[in-house]
């Protein structure tokens, strides 16, 4: 679907993007993570033939970004960072306008349209003027051109920007829906969301790729050790926990960490590959201490990113 | 073709939507108008004037007495309001981000360019036929000479495509669309008065400036001449600026 090849953009002698390379098949939802700068913006305007990268190139759909840009366009759909819209046209307007351009014959125009506004959420505002609309419902119509025409590749910079969380949730979730029947490449710096809504991630740091790989095995990849935290309410006895945790196999560290009052909070460690849950729990049990409750830690993605940054910094 | 079309209507939509396109050819037929007034009163005064001098009275014309001066004066006019038509076209679209947009449809340079050109051109034109009224009111009362008001209306048409294309290559040059209209108006009026300094700048230099002029070629237009010359010198002068706004596109692109 995507092949991008040692692709670099310099402005003057600031980097935006160097030597990406990464690939992307058809019906996955791409993340791209990174700083603000990073070069995410920059990537994507080249792969929508808006900017023409300094070395290295990519193809899309099989068309190269250089030697066929208008085959290109044809097959992708853009939601640009500022969603700049016309705001002194109505919304029916707009999208008739977007299909023209797009080259949807004449008379699937009103089908497209149609459809387009049933996906976007935009059935009560169809005839209103696009400034005069919420945030939300600009950044649905901004979804809403780039899914006009059908295209085979969305390009959704920043989707969810400034929208308050309940649209998040929405435009998540459409993003969501729309990712099961297309492939769509989107940019953030949100990492839950990216998490959510993404197969597979590609982080980029200062214009150089950092990872890509599903958010899962970059977790497993990532994770030095599995952390389990027990919770016990506070009592005399309670300060033998400690001990007797130690004493399970394969138990690395335990330490106590600071808790609310009356109760005590013991953060295990143990070897990545070892799941010591269970033998966590009875041991607690069998000694008889006041057991309120236990689970291991998740390595965010918020760790997996700083991480990730942090080791490329160090080489 | 299509494609175009929408640009093209999208464009001419938002002069007639908003009060844009009202209050610019408002201002511009008031103004016109109040030259024709004064013209005409002049004439007036000349005739009555004429009415006891016989041999004065030959020389005396509706198109040498009236419609060349308003022409002229409406030219001017021109001047001043055409940049204010076209400083918008591309500069508000790449302030606002539409262009980024526009660009990445698949869209060609030169229906985007030519869609915008077009609709100020049209919106112009739509302008200039309202001054009709004038030569109309002319014919009602008299008898002008119909040739020369359509060759000087010929003449406008043409200078103000000229001015249009200026202006459409300003506008794609910055996203601030006071200085697209500002250099606009600057290199226009400099066109308009390059001649001024033939006189003394030499033989050849001299031939350069005037034929470089553009009140040199609209003369003729306002007598009544129509010369291949002239027409080139407008055609040329507006495919010129248009080639140098897609020129100045594609460059974006590879700037930006």
């Amino acid at each position: 679907m995507i092949r991008v090849e040692n692709l670099s953009k310099f402005y003057g002698i600031t980097v935006g993007v160097r030597n990406l390379n990464f690939s992307v098949e058809r019906g996955e939802v791409l993340g791209f993570l990174g700083p603000n700068g990073a070069g995410k913006t920059t990537t994507m305007k080249i792969l929508t033939c808006y900017l023409p990268p300094t070395a290295g190139t990519a193809r899309i759909c099989g068309y190269d970004i250089l030697e066929n840009p208008m085959e290109v366009r044809k097959r992708i759909g853009y939601l640009p960072e500022k969603n700049p819209l016309y705001m002194d046209m109505r919304v029916t307007e707009y999208l008739e306008f977007v299909s023209h351009l797009k080259g949807v014959p004449t008379r699937r125009i009103d089908e497209e349209i149609g459809r387009t506004i049933g996906r976007c959420g935009l059935e009560e505002v169809p005839h209103r003027t696009i400034g005069k609309l919420s945030k939300g419902y600009q950044q649905r119509i901004g979804i809403a051109q780039a899914l006009i025409g059908d295209p085979e590749l969305l390009i959704l910079d920043e989707p969810t920007l400034g929208l308050d969380p309940k649209q998040i949730i929405e435009i998540r979730q459409l993003i969501k829906n729309l990712g099961t029947e297309r492939t769509v490449i989107l940019s953030s710096h949100i990492l839950p969301e990216v998490s959510q809504v993404c197969t597979r991630i590609i982080i980029i740091n200062q214009g150089e790729l950092v990872a890509v790989d599903t958010p899962e095995n970059l977790r497993k990849r990532l994770k030095k050790a599995s952390v389990i935290h027990v919770k016990l309410r506070e009592s005399t006895e309670a300060h033998r926990a400690g001990d007797i945790v130690s004493a399970v196999e394969g138990i690395m560290m335990v330490k106590e960490a600071p808790s609310e009052e009356g109760t005590m909070h013991i953060i295990i460690e143990a070897a990545p590959d070892r799941d010591v849950r269970n033998k966590v729990a009875f041991a607690i049990v069998e000694s008889g201490l006041p057991l309120l409750e236990i689970y291991s830690e998740e390595l965010s993605l918020e760790d997996i990113f700083l991480q990730l940054v942090m080791e490329e910094e160090a080489h | 073709m299509k494609k175009f079309t929408a640009i093209y209507g999208r464009e001419l939509k938002y002069y007639f939507q908003s009060v844009t396109a009202y209050v610019t050819m408002g201002i511009f037929l008031i103004l016109s108008g109040y030259f024709f007034y004064s013209i005409f009163r002049v004439y007036n005064f000349l005739s009555f004037q004429a009415a006891r001098n016989a041999q004065y009275a030959e020389q005396l014309n509706l198109i040498d007495g009236v419609m060349r001066p308003l022409l002229s004066n409406i030219s001017i006019v021109l001047l001043l309001v055409l940049p204010l038509l076209t400083m918008r076209l591309l500069a508000e679209e790449k302030k606002l981000g539409t262009f980024e947009l526009l660009l990445t449809y698949p869209v060609s340079d030169a229906a985007a360019i030519m869609g915008k050109f077009l609709a100020a051109l049209t919106t112009f034109t739509i302008m200039l036929l309202g001054t009709l009224l004038y030569p109309l009111l002319l014919a009602i009362f008299s008898d002008p000479e119909p040739g020369p008001v359509f060759t000087g209306y010929l003449g406008l048409f043409l200078m103000g495509s000229s001015f249009i294309a200026m202006g459409t290559f300003f506008s794609s040059l910055t996203n601030n669309q006071l200085v697209a209209g500002v250099t606009t108006f600057g290199l226009a009026l400099f066109f308009l008065i390059i001649g001024w300094a033939a006189p003394f700048v030499g033989e050849t230099f001299s031939k350069i400036l005037s034929q470089f002029s553009l009140l040199k070629h609209f003369d003729s237009f306002s007598k009544g001449v129509i010369d291949t010359q002239d027409i080139t010198y407008y055609v040329f002068l507006t495919l010129f600026f248009l080639f140098l706004t897609l020129k100045s596109i594609e460059s974006t692109r590879w700037r930006s």
